[in-house]
């Protein structure tokens, strides 16, 4: 059997349509200069030294005693932020979907804090952390009088990760427990299990995988997070950390190459378990749709202690966030507490506060649409179109996912900075205002293409094939089907690239120039130097900011979106 | 109204796909070869996994043969993408575009074809003249029923005037009342349009009411091709005879022959029988009879037991041995007729011009 005509016609078919063509190739082109390349650059500078290839970098590190500290303490923090935020998130989404919620209230709260993580930068947590229980916390020095608290290092990192990423384990896990088809838990109980039994024995294994897919992620996230351990972490170093003060401060370019490829290591590995294990198997146990209507529990013994626990924490949540803009309102926090707009206007007059959001907004701005466009693309291509390089793109654009940012700088400095391969070739991007986009897009392009990829499977392959048979090309049927019909997806898209740009900070730390003030790393320096009123003030500015991006998203969905058209059916 | 009627040829025509379990490549479609004539309607029908959708969308051009050649109108179209071929596809969901109303779904290949407004309006408007949809160029497509989806899915086609016309099963979402409505109404803007087609489908009634001509497909090769009445009265295996009605088998062997007519022996009966083709005195030998062409009487070639009978209102259903064969009967119009019971001793009686030798 021999198939070479078949795969010769479907080659040519292929090259009949040079849109796609192109669009393949310089998706490709990208794929590999921003992804793969400073990734592989990270190993080249690693392993090989003037005394030519070998182990001698990774030997030198791993005698260093602070790394070897920052490997366990990294780890450490990992575990246990994964674990709380899971069983945190699987509280939360338990309570929601099985328990009938009788405040409005408490139904308000759980909206909050599932917005909450997409619309704040991810270390104000931080800030609010040291403002509410650090040397001057208002909790700790003014209710409870304890003048000495330390809230920097290991619990305070650890907290204020749980606290930010647990949302995430919510949504997650609130999809999982929906997925599940109530009378798999009613026949259970009519065979005469207890409710806990019940629980225990079908609802826990069935979402089990769920549940260590959860935790995975998270603890990539925390793995992977940057600022929160700058900002609480005190003494206490993460590896993110320690590779970051190894090439600002210590300036060992091959030793910090080293390190990243050590963390990203540790990332890839647990990102392949979780995309390949864990995913697979957590979709696999729960296929369908829930048949009806769940019967909520209304058992008061039940509910009363599972809303009081959800409330608190979900209030705790809130005053965290709340704290933020009081910060910036308040004369001297923890010393004066007379209201003043003194920060508000030094963030302008003193610090540059204009150029600072400019920067900010217009490359965050730049890159969002760029970022859904080509998050659609690919998943395009993903999903609707056999070639031979798909498995490449998918596999680059979902790595890109589990390379902490920290790495992707560190490559991007060690790739770029003397041009590609140190010939000088692209090196007039070094320093520019658009290697910034690139990371922004880079950073965001792994979240817009998989809600594309999702987007898309729901939507019949042969919608698309009536186009392409009626005579459209690739192009017009993405520009005039496609894309039309994943709309919904495309704005969020265009919308988290957004928002995850204008708060970034963990790559952009390390490549941004004096010529650009970005609003993170601002806020990043003024919390370092203990200035919380202006920090506070950036902060909620851009808060501000990133909710008024949602809430337009949410509106121009609600009346101009695919949603309430057709999607029904 | 199709500009130029256009037949379709297949050369050898071989697909080949890797059995997502196995791992093994196998043939989907294996050395067809077929020649449709310019006009006519004709089914590829068969089981799942058959071939006749991948031969369709061969067709279509969605999938690339690997071996043969198809030739559209006399050219070859193998190297031609969808959207170059002069086909146009019905699909099984209709695929209709959901954020388009029902003109503009319509409209969609003629814009493409960069036609002018005008002449776009009027064609739209002709052709859902024809589909019985006249007036309702604004609805949304989530706004119809499964039937005038159907409509819309056939007019984007006609309206495209393509030189051949393929359908993938388009009827097998609809209920079964609405099946018989649109099957007629398919065949009827075919005849109208004067296009020729190619339907696949599953369901042999569909095919036989719709179809100039069948083809059967099994396991990837065709089993038969010819008229519905060919094909249902000279089925040349007993699987064509199995799948297309219901037919029984009875096994045995050619005693005598004489030119066309000989006698076999069935159940150690003599069976006269016609038409015994190539068969040669002591060559075994099956009979297909069809359930409605015998009955069951108190004489006739065959001596069995009854073991079912059931009133169907139009028929009487029997189930008779005939040694260790079932036999199944349908009695048309039993009314006033003797009605055997389970348990009685009769016959099975047939013309022997009802019987078809494989």
């Amino acid at each position: 059997m021999a198939k070479s005509q078949g795969a010769a016609l479907d080659r040519k078919k292929f090259f009949a349509d040079p849109i796609m063509v192109t669009t393949i190739v310089v998706l490709i082109a990208f794929l590999t200069l921003f992804i793969l390349y400073p990734l592989a650059i990270l190993l080249v500078d690693s392993f090989v030294t003037d005394q030519g290839i070998g182990l001698g970098v990774f030997k030198r590190i791993m005698a260093m005693k602070n790394f070897r500290r920052a490997i366990t303490n990294t780890l450490k923090v990992g575990f246990l932020v994964g674990i709380a935020s899971a069983l945190i998130g699987l509280l939360f989404a338990y309570v929601e979907v099985y328990v009938k919620l009788k405040t409005r209230l408490l139904e308000g709260l759980f909206k909050v804090v599932s917005m909450l993580p997409v619309v704040s930068p991810p270390f104000v947590l931080s800030l609010s952390m040291i403002m509410l229980f650090g040397k001057a916390g208002i909790i700790t020095r003014y209710l409870l009088h304890i003048y000495d608290n330390n809230v920097y290092g290991f619990w305070g990192i650890a907290i204020v990760q749980t606290l930010t990423f647990f949302p995430v384990c919510y949504m997650m896990m609130r999809g999982l427990l929906k997925n599940i088809d109530p009378s798999l838990e009613e026949a259970a109980r009519d065979m005469g299990a207890s409710r806990w039994g019940v629980f225990m024995t079908v609802t826990l294994p069935l979402i089990l995988p769920g549940l260590g897919n959860a935790f995975l992620v998270t603890f990539i996230e925390s793995i992977a997070d940057f600022a929160n351990p700058m900002i609480i972490g005190g003494s206490y170093d993460t590896l993110a950390t320690t590779i970051y003060l190894q090439i600002t401060g210590a300036y060992d370019k091959e030793g910090a190459s080293a390190m990243a490829v050590v963390l990203l290591c540790i990332t890839l590995i647990m990102f392949i378990v979780q995309k390949y294990y864990l995913e697979a198997k957590s979709t696999a146990t729960l296929s369908g749709k829930a048949s009806r209507q769940r019967m909520l529990i209304e058992d008061r013994s039940v509910t009363i202690p599972l809303t009081i626990l959800c409330s608190l924490l979900a209030l705790f949540v809130c005053l965290m966030y709340i704290c933020v803009p009081f910060g910036a309102l308040f004369k001297t926090w923890g010393y004066d507490f007379h209201l003043t707009t003194k920060w508000f206007q030094q963030v302008f007059t003193r610090y540059k506060g204009f150029k600072a959001f400019k920067d900010s907004f217009v490359l965050s701005f730049i890159s969002a649409p760029i970022t859904a466009l080509l998050s659609m693309i690919i998943s395009y291509l993903v999903v609707k179109r056999s070639f031979k390089a798909k498995g490449f793109i998918e596999a680059v654009s979902m790595l890109a996912m589990a390379v902490p940012g920290t790495v992707l700088g560190i490559g991007y400095i060690r790739g770029f900075s003397a041009g590609v391969f140190r010939t000088g070739f692209l090196q007039g991007l070094y320093g520019t205002g658009t290697i910034l986009v690139i990371v922004f897009i880079v950073r965001s392009l792994p979240t817009g293409t998989r809600s594309g990829i999702s987007a898309l499977r729901q939507i019949d392959k042969s919608i698309e094939e009536s186009a392409y048979d009626m005579g459209a090309d690739s192009f017009t049927v993405f520009m005039t089907v496609t894309l039309p019909l994943i709309k919904d997806s495309f704005l969020s898209g265009l919308v988290t690239a957004f928002v995850r740009s204008i708060t970034a900070i963990s790559a952009i730390i390390l490549l941004v120039t004096p010529q650009f003030l970005l609003i993170t790393v601002q806020i990043n320096e003024f919390a370092e130097k203990g200035a919380y009123g202006i920090a506070c003030a950036f902060a909620t500015i851009l808060i501000l900011i990133t909710y008024s991006a949602v809430m337009l998203m949410n509106l121009v969905i609600k009346y101009f979106g695919t949603s309430r058209a057709y999607k029904e059916d | 109204m199709a500009k130029e009627k256009k037949g379709v040829r297949l050369e050898h025509i071989s697909k080949i796909y890797k059995d997502p379990k196995t791992k093994k490549d196998f043939y989907a479609v294996h050395d067809t070869s077929l020649d449709i004539e310019p006009g006519s309607f004709v089914t590829l029908l068969g089981p799942s996994g058959c071939g006749k959708t991948t031969t369709l969308r061969m067709i279509a051009g969605f999938e690339s043969p690997d071996e043969g050649e198809i030739y559209l109108g006399g050219e070859p179209i193998n190297a031609l993408t969808p959207n170059k071929r002069d086909t146009a596809m019905v699909f099984q969901s209709y695929a209709l575009l959901p954020h388009y109303n029902i003109f503009d779904n319509v409209a969609y290949g003629l814009k493409l074809r960069k036609m002018d407004k005008e002449t776009i309006k009027t064609k739209v408007t002709n052709i859902l003249g024809l589909v019985g949809l006249e007036g309702m160029e604004a609805r949304m497509t989530n706004q119809l029923s499964g039937g005038q989806q159907q409509r819309v899915a056939l007019a984007r086609a006609l309206v495209l005037e393509p030189g051949v016309l393929l359908f993938d099963e388009p009827l097998s979402n609809l209920d079964a009342k609405l099946r018989v409505t649109m099957r007629t109404e398919i065949r009827r803007i075919q005849q109208e349009a004067g296009i020729t087609a190619v339907y696949v489908t599953h369901d042999q009634s569909e095919a036989m009411a719709i179809s100039d001509k069948i083809i059967i497909m099994e396991k990837g090769v065709v089993a038969q091709m010819g008229t519905p009445q060919e094909i249902y009265y000279h089925p040349k295996s007993e699987f064509v005879a199995d799948f297309i009605g219901e037919a029984n088998f009875l096994r045995g062997e050619l005693i005598t022959k004489k030119g066309k007519d000989g006698v076999a022996r069935i159940n150690g009966m003599k069976v006269e029988v016609k038409d015994v083709g190539d068969f040669s005195i002591g060559d075994p030998c099956t009979l297909v009879l069809r359930p409605e062409s015998a009955v069951i009487a108190d004489k006739g070639q065959l001596p069995c037991d009854v073991i079912l009978s059931c009133f169907m209102g139009s028929y009487q259903n029997y189930h008779v041995m005939v040694g260790d064969t079932m036999v199944k009967i349908t009695d048309f119009n039993p009314k006033n007729k003797k009605v055997y019971e389970v348990g009685d001793r009769a016959y099975v009686a047939f013309d022997p011009q009802n019987v078809h030798v494989l």
